[in-house]
């Protein structure tokens, strides 16, 4: 429709005329939505009780907004804060820094030890991943796992969240002890989603565990006892590991609906 | 004012909101539903049960957090077995679990707000529908609260708020008058008239009389299987004088119990 409807219509039409059709009442409205002269229109010819009653109504909504209570305060970066990192993370956190920490101090004292930074890294973020996603140490788990955003993508937001934390930390303990950084951060992803595929199986909570523990028996006791790094951790190692993250990514995306659901050992 | 668009105006297809045939669902081990039939409609319906019947299992899995074992299950018209993509359907459900459990060091607002996002809502409907759910609860005072700080029956009003956030279709309330005062009770009844007027409601409970009050619809089970369905005036007519209970629905209730029992032993 172009142009402005006819005035004896909206005046009809202020007046509640029940001759007037629906189809011209809606046309009439829709206009009146938008057009401020013809709303201009529609007060001139009001009738001094509506006027009265519209002005009562005005004043008391004036009052509600003036003595009522204030709007909540928005706090923006509160619900960000809340999305990534829920609050159980924040102590395994804090222990996985303090090991790596104690690691680039023993390092100093020791400088004859393998590289004790190298051989943490691989385990560094599995305590907060498995805390990230395990039904005991969340407490609202039933209320999310009812959720559409429940699954392997909140997992990976959680993940990410972790690696956020670890991976600075791991760039700066290498640094301080002259350890390579791919050779550090690369174990330390591979592991990182080995754990998310694992946990299709059972549970990314003992996914974790159980590499952890293997890794600490196979690789850096071993390692430990006879004073030199393990072949996987030598130069040369990072095609290989690069290889473990693309199969394990890959793997835990073709399975994401096993994620989907609240099964015994998640 | 706002936009109501074409998906929320378009007629459903679906005979059913809830349809569960030879439904089975796993509790550990045990089966603890075990070829179950039910088909809910629009309104409010109590579910009871005594101890160990099935409720909860049942409830967990009309939420999806747990995969049925066996049987056909459809929640709005899309089945919710095995494979299924959830998303869609878990947009238009609201839970309320029997253990629930909450993140202490949240606000009561910013635990809707956190579920509501969970919900995947469009993030500028959240905080007015947030607000609005708090309201419907009467936690509008205790809003900025921590949830530590509350008592068990305002922790229970928040789990609900969380539940109603989203304005589901299926609402799935699991004990949810556990330490609610008598007048909250009340209050809690008008609530649910309100809310079945356009959704599905699932409410179990162990109160025979919140369910002959607030209920258009009574579901018992036992022993993982659907004993009767139909309406509070049905479920009084099934007892007589020499039943046990207190009330004519309570009557009623045992007499049903009674003569499962007695089918099933035989």
């Amino acid at each position: 429709m172009t142009g402005h409807p006819n005035p004896t219509w909206i005046t009809r039409y202020a007046d509640g005329d029940p001759a007037l059709d629906e189809a011209t009442v809606w046309s009439v409205e829709v206009h009146l939505e938008d057009c401020a002269d013809c709303r201009a229109l529609l007060t001139t010819d009001v009738p001094d009780d509506l006027r009265a009653l519209l002005e009562r109504v005005a004043a008391g909504v004036d009052e509600g907004v003036t003595t009522g209570p204030a709007p909540a305060r928005r706090r923006p970066w509160s619900a960000a804060r809340h999305r990534w990192l829920i609050w159980q993370l924040v102590p395994w956190l804090t222990m996985t820094i303090a090991v790596l920490g104690c690691a680039v101090l023993l390092q100093g004292l020791q400088p004859s030890l393998p590289s004790l930074v190298l051989l943490l890294a691989p385990v560094a973020p599995l305590p907060g991943v498995a805390v990230a996603w395990s039904r005991g140490s969340d407490p609202a788990w039933e209320l999310i796992a009812g959720t559409p955003t429940a699954g392997l993508p909140l997992l990976l937001r959680r993940t990410a969240a972790v690696l956020a934390v670890v991976i600075p930390v791991l760039g700066l303990a290498s640094d301080r002890t002259g350890a390579s950084l791919a050779l550090a951060l690369l174990p330390c992803l591979a592991f990182t989603t080995v754990t998310v595929a694992l946990g299709v199986f059972v549970g990314v909570r003992r996914a974790a565990l159980g590499l952890a523990a293997g890794w600490g028996l196979a690789v850096a006791v071993p390692s430990l006892i006879n004073l030199r790094l393990p072949g996987v951790l030598q130069a040369g190692s990072a095609g290989l590991w690069l290889l473990v993250i693309a199969v394990s990514a890959g793997f835990a995306l073709i399975r994401s609906d096993r994620f989907r659901r609240l099964s015994s050992h998640h | 004012m706002r936009t109501v668009s074409a998906a929320e105006t378009a007629p459903t297809t679906h005979p059913w909101v809830v349809h569960a045939e030879g439904l089975r669902v796993r509790a550990g081990r045990h089966l603890a539903v075990d070829g179950l039939d039910l088909a809910l409609g629009t309104g409010v319906h109590g579910l009871l049960g005594p101890n160990g019947a099935g409720k909860t299992t049942l409830m967990r899995a009309l939420a999806t957090v747990i995969e049925p074992a066996g049987g056909a299950l459809t929640l709005l018209g899309e089945s919710v077995a095995g494979r299924a993509d959830l998303r869609r359907v878990r947009r238009g459900l609201g839970y309320l679990p029997q253990q629930f459990g909450f993140y202490p060091r949240f606000t009561v607002r910013e635990f809707v707000e956190y579920m509501a996002w969970l919900k995947e809502m469009p993030r500028p409907s959240v905080p007015g529908a947030v607000q609005r759910a708090i309201e419907r609860v009467g936690l509008a005072d205790r809003a900025g609260s921590r949830m530590k700080t509350l008592s068990g029956g305002m922790l229970r009003r928040a789990g609900i708020a969380q539940a109603i956030v989203n304005d589901p279709s299926v609402l799935l309330l699991d004990e949810p008058t556990v330490g609610l005062d008598p007048e909250q009770r009340l209050d809690f009844r008008e609530l649910l008239r309100d809310l079945g007027v356009d959704s599905c409601v699932l409410v179990s409970t162990h109160l025979v009389e919140d369910v002959v009050a607030a209920c258009s619809d009574v579901v018992m089970i036992n022993a993982g299987r659907l004993v009767f369905q139909g309406t509070p005036d049905e479920l009084i007519g099934q007892g007589g004088e020499g039943d046990a209970g207190d009330s004519p629905a309570e009557r009623g209730y045992s007499a049903l119990l009674r003569r499962h029992r007695a089918e099933a032993a035989r």
